[in-house]
C-alpha cells in the first residue's frame, strides 16, 4: 500500500516542495522523511484520506525544520519563529485536497542541459523517479559513494547556478525536450543493454508520464511507442542468461498486448505530426515485429533517420538493413567506411558479415575485438558462442 | 541572481570585416548593454596589450600561451535564474563569431 502510494505519488510531493522551498536536496530529503514517518504511523493510525495532502503537509514541515537547522547552523542567527509545534497526526487537516501539479517543471529541471548528461540522469531518476542512490549506482555500474558525489553536486550546480524551476520559454522548448526525452531514453537503454528491466520499466512510466503532462508534443508519444516496442521483446531477448539476437528469437514469448500498444501510440504520435528519430525508430521497430520483417522499408526508414541525425550507430544499424536486401558484402561495404573503432557493435556486425560471407579467419578477429569491448556477460557468452561456431 | 557573462572571442574573428559589419557587431554590444537586466560590461584591449603576473614577481609578456580563445570582456547582469542568463548570453556576438561565453553566477555575501 506505502509501496504504490510512494510509487504514485513521490515525484510530486518532491515537485511540490522544490516549488516551496527552492532547494532539490531539502525538498528530496523532506519528502524522504515523510514517507517514512507515513511508513511508521500509517499502519498503525490508518492511511489519511487524502495521502497526498498528508505527505505534502508533512514534508513542508520537514522542510522548514531543516532550513531552521541550517539556518542557524551556517549564521547562528535566528531570523525564523521557532519550529511550530505541527504534530504530523494534525497535518492535512485543513490542507487544500489539490496540490499544484508541479511534475513538470521537476522533469525540466533535472534535464537542464547546464547539467552533465549523466547527472541529468541521476538527478531525474532520483528526484521524479523515486530511486534511491544505491539504486542508481547500480543501475550504472559505479559506487554508491561516486553516485552520492554525483547527485549532490548537481544539486548544488541546481542551486548555485539558478537553474530555474519552471517551464521553459517556447522558444527554447523544443531544445530542452529533446534533452528529456534523450534522458528517458538513455535510462530505457540502460535497462535495456543490462537486462535490467525495473529501469527499462521506470523509463516508460516516467515517458507516460511526460506524455500525460504535455499532450502537444507527439515525440513524446513516440518515444513512449519506441520503448514499448523494444520492451516487447525482453522476454525473447536473452535465453539463459544469453543474447538472442531478433531473427532468433522465440516470437511466441513476445508480448502482445505491449506489441499493441506500441502500434496504437505510434499511430497516434504520427497522425499528430511526429516525424522526428523517435518516431522513425518507432516504425523500424514496428516493422520488425512483422513476419517476414519487410527489410526494404526497415532500410528506407534508416535512409530517412541517417538523413536526419547524420549519426554513425544509426549508418551501422542502416548497413544490417542493407545486407539484408542487398546481401553480407554491401553491408560489410558500408560498416568498413564507419568511424566507430571502439563501438562494440560496429566489430560483432563486422564478425557476423564476415560469419556469412564464409571469412572465418577475419570473422574471427572481429568476434575477439567485439568481446574484448563488450561489457555484460550476456553479450560476451553469445559472442563467445558465435565465434566457437565458425 | 547575478550573473557574470565572460566573453571569450576567437582571434582574427573580425579579420576581413569591413566597418560597416564592425559597426554592426557594435551595435549588437550596444543594445546588450541597453537591456534592463545588464548592470555593466566593459570590453578589453587586444590580447597583446595584456601582462601576466605571477609567483615570484615573474611578468610575462600576454595571457596564458597557446589559448584558443581569449577573454575579451563581460557583463554583469542580474537576472532571475539561469535560463534568463543564459539567454542574454546566446545574443553576444562572439558566440556566433566562434567564440562563448561563460555564465558564472557570482558568489554573494553571506547575509
Amino acid at each position: 500500500m506505502i509501496e504504490e502510494i510512494f510509487r504514485a505519488e513521490w515525484s510530486r510531493i518532491v515537485a511540490t516542495l522544490v516549488g516551496f522551498c527552492g532547494d532539490l536536496h531539502v525538498a528530496e530529503d523532506a519528502a524522504q522523511e515523510a514517507f517514512a514517518i507515513a511508513a511508521r504511523r500509517w499502519p498503525v493510525d490508518g492511511v489519511p484520506d487524502v495521502p497526498r495532502a498528508w505527505l505534502v503537509t508533512t514534508a513542508r514541515n520537514r522542510a522548514v525544520d531543516m532550513l531552521r537547522r541550517e539556518q542557524r547552523h551556517t549564521e547562528k542567527l535566528r531570523t525564523l519563529d521557532p519550529p511550530d509545534q505541527v504534530l504530523e497526526e494534525e497535518a492535512a487537516v485543513d490542507e487544500p485536497t489539490l496540490v499544484d501539479d508541479e511534475r513538470l517543471e521537476l522533469v525540466f529541471l533535472c534535464c537542464h542541459p547546464a547539467l552533465a548528461p549523466e547527472a541529468r540522469v541521476a538527478l531525474t531518476l532520483r528526484a521524479v523517479g523515486g530511486l534511491d542512490t544505491a539504486e542508481i549506482a547500480r543501475a550504472f555500474l559505479v559506487t554508491e559513494e561516486t553516485m552520492k558525489r554525483r547527485l549532490t553536486r548537481a544539486r548544488s550546480k541546481v542551486r548555485d547556478a539558478g537553474i530555474p524551476f519552471r517551464v521553459p520559454d517556447e522558444a527554447v522548448l523544443p531544445e530542452r525536450l529533446d534533452t528529456v526525452l534523450a534522458v528517458l531514453y538513455l535510462i530505457f537503454n540502460q535497462g535495456w543493454g543490462d537486462g535490467r528491466t525495473d529501469l527499462a520499466a521506470e523509463a516508460i512510466r516516467l515517458a507516460g508520464l511526460l506524455d500525460e503532462l504535455l499532450p502537444a508534443q507527439p515525440q513524446v508519444t513516440a518515444l513512449r511507442a519506441l520503448m514499448l516496442l523494444h520492451d516487447s521483446r525482453r522476454a525473447a531477448r536473452i535465453r539463459d542468461q544469453v543474447i538472442v539476437p531478433l531473427a532468433e528469437q522465440d516470437r511466441a514469448l513476445w508480448d502482445t498486448g505491449q506489441i499493441a500498444a506500441g502500434r496504437d501510440l505510434l499511430d497516434q504520435a504520427l497522425a499528430r505530426g511526429a516525424r522526428g528519430p523517435y518516431a522513425l525508430q518507432a516504425a523500424i521497430a514496428e516493422l520488425q515485429t512483422a513476419d517476414p520483417i519487410d527489410w526494404g522499408e526497415v532500410r528506407r526508414l534508416y535512409d530517412t533517420l541517417l538523413d536526419a541525425t547524420g549519426s554513425a550507430v544509426v549508418a551501422l544499424n542502416r548497413a544490417v538493413a542493407v545486407a539484408e536486401t542487398e546481401g553480407p558484402a554491401a553491408g560489410l561495404a558500408i560498416v568498413d567506411g564507419l568511424d566507430l573503432g571502439n563501438y562494440r557493435y560496429l566489430h560483432s556486425t563486422r564478425a557476423e558479415l564476415l560469419r556469412r560471407l564464409g571469412d572465418h579467419g577475419a570473422a574471427r578477429a572481429a568476434y575477439d575485438r567485439a568481446i574484448e569491448l563488450t561489457t555484460t556477460d550476456r553479450e560476451r557468452r553469445f559472442l563467445e558462442r558465435r565465434r566457437a561456431e565458425l | 541572481m547575478r550573473y557574470a557573462l565572460l566573453i571569450h572571442e576567437l582571434p582574427g574573428a573580425y579579420d576581413g570585416f569591413d566597418d560597416a559589419q564592425r559597426t554592426a557587431i557594435t551595435a549588437e554590444y550596444t543594445a546588450l548593454r541597453d537591456d534592463e537586466r545588464v548592470l555593466s560590461g566593459e570590453r578589453l584591449q587586444p590580447v597583446s596589450t595584456a601582462t601576466t603576473v605571477r609567483a615570484g614577481g615573474l611578468l610575462t609578456d600576454g595571457p596564458f600561451a597557446d589559448t584558443k580563445e581569449v577573454f575579451g570582456g563581460f557583463f554583469l547582469v542580474e537576472a532571475p535564474d539561469l535560463d534568463s542568463a543564459l539567454e542574454l548570453a546566446g545574443r553576444v556576438p562572439a558566440v556566433r563569431l566562434g567564440g562563448s561565453v561563460e555564465v558564472r553566477p557570482l558568489a554573494e555575501p553571506a547575509r
